[in-house]
């Protein structure tokens, strides 16, 4: 086989191009034209790729990684024990966390001992990439879930996003629950 | 009844100078329309049924946005360079005829504005004069991309007027008239000037093109290298005459082109339609056949736009120069040997 | 007043001011444009005489071809007044002397010029029409076929000599 590097055509796309002197018909450039506008004009009937964004939403791919999200477990207690392996590995340094202590009676909020009283996120530094997910022992951070994107904002402040906005909705733990059970 | 040929010739004007506005406002709805859907897109489908109203949300836009003006001593001049542009693209509709005649009030109503003899030689000069509109508007910018785009707008027109003229010449040979109703009378049925004269045609269709400035020859308001060209400086409602006055040469051009080689109001069976159906209901026919072709030839503008890319500036100069204006003389030739021989 | 007159003293006020405004004008540009204003306003005294053909064509050629070459060629080199080549004082002196006798020349002209009174003679035929302005050009009997020919002839001598001259002019270089 003869088959020289130059030869191969991995994309099966490869054209040989010549510098050949053009024909007459070719310098006219009318045929040219005229096949350059059937093309568009095929383009003119074409089934449009458009998506009416308000009306039509596009679903997110299964993996695709949207807002933080800090889960409730079925009881819809609080995951997070504010060990702080989120805040290390972030290669961001987005995350920043401060942690306390439990008290009796506040079992029904938080699984662990130990919980997070303030956590942020600056979502302008946050770079999506999921290390936090990967990081985490107590399963309660997840980027995947929210299926939702950080939304546009006028102040700079408004993209750190506190426990307030990040902790999942109380409803949503109930609604996964029942699914459970 | 001088009074009531005043009272018709005023509602006349009023009526053509409203639908040419018309017109040159959804032309710019057609044109982004059409830009879509050869993109595979959609386009503007949020004001009215399916973007109708974007035309109107466009205007107010443009009223209502800031007028900036620049540091120039020329302020004068910067005001009328749109003013010029926007007179002109509308004094062109003046001798267009839109139909043969309709039978109203008991009086016939002759559907041109003015029947001047010479009427193909006004929308000529008209055209020529357009130029100033962008070169005074380029200059009094007192930019260097307007000064640019002006420079190119005014050598590019003049090149391709004289190739335009001399195109036209050979069809004149044939027709022996200057007057385009004359001449849109003489095609009747399917004895359309294309037939007969396709290079001449082609010619004038590239000159158009260039003539409007309208993609492959948008040299003079190219975004690429020019920011906008001539009209950098503008904005507001003055910007808006410029774009509103290229959308009116469009529509003219394309009118144009329709009665002097696409048999203007004249389709096929409208000998029968006359005598069977009346004046007024086969010449209402015409004029919807005349709109039929001019919106063929909008929507071709338009569709050539989305597929030629724009020409380099040496490649539109040996276009126009070394290609159109030698064709032209020669169909001239060949048009005068064909005159001789079979008549 | 007949409006015809009310238009052509218009029209005329029009012409002689953008006439003395081109000259006057400091600006390159402003005269240009003030030329085309007058190029423009003479277009409509063609057409107070009826003559549509002539006044479009002076449209077309003059306002729409020699005026935008004319301002193509000043935007281009960018005309200023600091550029303004000091004259020298004889130039001013020549230019007075040549006033000067230009309008004694025309003075006495004006004086001894006597108007015409009477009517003209109507001629038969309508004249804003181009076929008789073909004919009357390019009829081999009665016409100016010669003439108009070597015009065209003069026309091409002109043409082609231009290019000789810019062909030249890069040869040097």
């Amino acid at each position: 086989m003869s088959t020289a590097i130059q030869n191969i055509s991995l994309s099966g796309k490869k054209k040989q191009v010549s510098n050949k002197e053009m024909t007459f018909l070719e310098r006219l450039y009318l045929i040219a034209i005229v096949k350059g506008l059937w093309i568009t004009i095929k383009h003119f009937f074409r089934k449009k790729a458009t998506i009416h964004y308000p009306e039509q939403v596009r679903p997110f791919s299964p993996l695709y990684r949207g807002r933080h999200m800090l889960k409730r477990d079925e009881q819809g207690r609080e995951n997070c024990t504010a060990c702080g392996l989120c805040a290390l590995t972030c290669p961001a340094e987005a995350i920043s966390m401060k942690a306390a202590e439990r008290q009796p009676g506040e079992e029904h909020l938080y699984r662990e001992e130990k919980y997070a009283e303030i956590y942020e996120i600056n979502m302008l530094r946050c770079i999506f990439c999921g290390l936090c997910e990967e990081a985490c022992p107590k399963d309660a951070i997840y980027l995947t879930i929210s299926k939702e994107l950080v939304p546009a904002q006028y102040h700079r402040e408004d993209f750190i996003f506190g426990k307030d906005k990040l902790v999942m909705p109380l409803e949503m733990a109930i609604a996964n629950s029942k699914k459970q059970n | 009844m001088e009074s009531a040929f005043i009272i018709e010739k005023s509602i006349f004007i009023v009526v053509i100078f409203a639908f040419t506005m018309i017109m040159a406002m959804y032309s710019t709805w057609a044109e982004r329309k059409v830009a879509a859907f050869l993109q595979d897109r959609v386009g503007p489908n949020r004001a009215g049924w399916g973007g109708l109203l974007q035309p109107l949300a466009d205007g107010m836009k443009l009223f209502a946005k800031e007028e900036f003006e620049p540091d120039t001593k020329n302020r004068f001049l910067f005001f009328v360079g749109p003013a010029i542009a926007m007179s002109t693209a509308l004094m062109t509709s003046a001798v267009i005829p839109w139909g043969d005649k309709l039978h109203l009030f008991g009086r016939d109503i002759i559907l041109q504005a003015t029947d001047i003899d010479v009427s193909l030689l006004y929308i000529f000069g008209i055209v020529s004069v357009g130029v100033y509109g962008i070169m005074i508007g380029g200059w009094a910018s007192n930019n260097k991309f307007s000064l640019m785009g002006a420079v190119r707008a005014a050598s590019q027109m003049v090149s391709y007027e004289v190739a335009m003229g001399l195109s036209i010449i050979a069809l004149l040979m044939m027709t022996g008239t200057l007057s385009l109703k004359e001449i849109s009378a003489q095609q009747t049925g399917f004895h359309w000037n294309v037939f007969y004269q396709p290079l001449s045609f082609l010619i004038f269709l590239i000159c158009a093109f260039a003539e409007t400035n309208r993609t492959p020859f948008d040299l003079a308001e190219c975004e690429s290298e020019l920011i906008g060209g001539y009209h950098t400086e503008y904005s507001s409602m003055k910007m808006g005459f410029y774009l509103f006055a290229e959308y009116a040469n469009m529509f003219i051009s394309s009118t144009i082109i329709s009665i002097l080689f696409f048999g203007g109001y004249n389709y096929p069976g409208m000998g029968w339609a006359l005598e069977h159906w009346g004046v007024n209901v086969a010449n209402s026919i015409g004029i919807a056949a005349l709109f039929v072709k001019l919106c063929f030839f909008i929507f071709f503008f338009m569709w050539i736009r989305w597929t030629i890319p724009r020409f380099r500036y040496d490649q539109l100069m040996n276009l126009g120069w070394k290609i159109l204006i030698p064709l032209g003389i020669a169909n001239i030739i060949i048009t005068g040997i064909c005159i001789l021989v079979f008549k | 007043m007949a409006p015809v007159l009310i238009i052509f003293y218009v029209l005329a006020a029009i012409t002689l001011a953008s006439a003395f405004l081109t000259i006057y004008s400091r600006n390159p540009i402003h005269s240009a444009i003030y030329l085309v204003i007058c190029m423009v306003s003479i277009m409509g005294h063609y057409l107070l005489f009826n003559a549509q053909f002539l006044a479009l064509v002076q449209l077309i050629v003059y306002a729409g071809a020699i005026m935008v070459l004319f301002l193509f060629t000043i935007m281009l080199m960018n005309l200023n007044k600091e550029d303004e080549v000091h004259k020298p004082r004889i130039t001013r002196l020549g230019a007075i002397t040549v006033l000067v006798l230009l309008s004694t020349v025309l003075l006495l002209l004006f004086r001894h010029s006597k108007p015409f009174f009477g009517d003209y003679a109507p001629i038969e035929g309508d004249f804003q029409s181009i076929k008789k302005l073909g004919t009357v050009l390019l009829d081999n009997k009665d016409g100016f076929m010669v003439p108009f020919e070597f015009t065209s002839v003069l026309l091409l001598v002109a043409m082609i000599g231009a290019v000789l001259l810019s062909k030249k002019e890069k040869q040097t270089k």
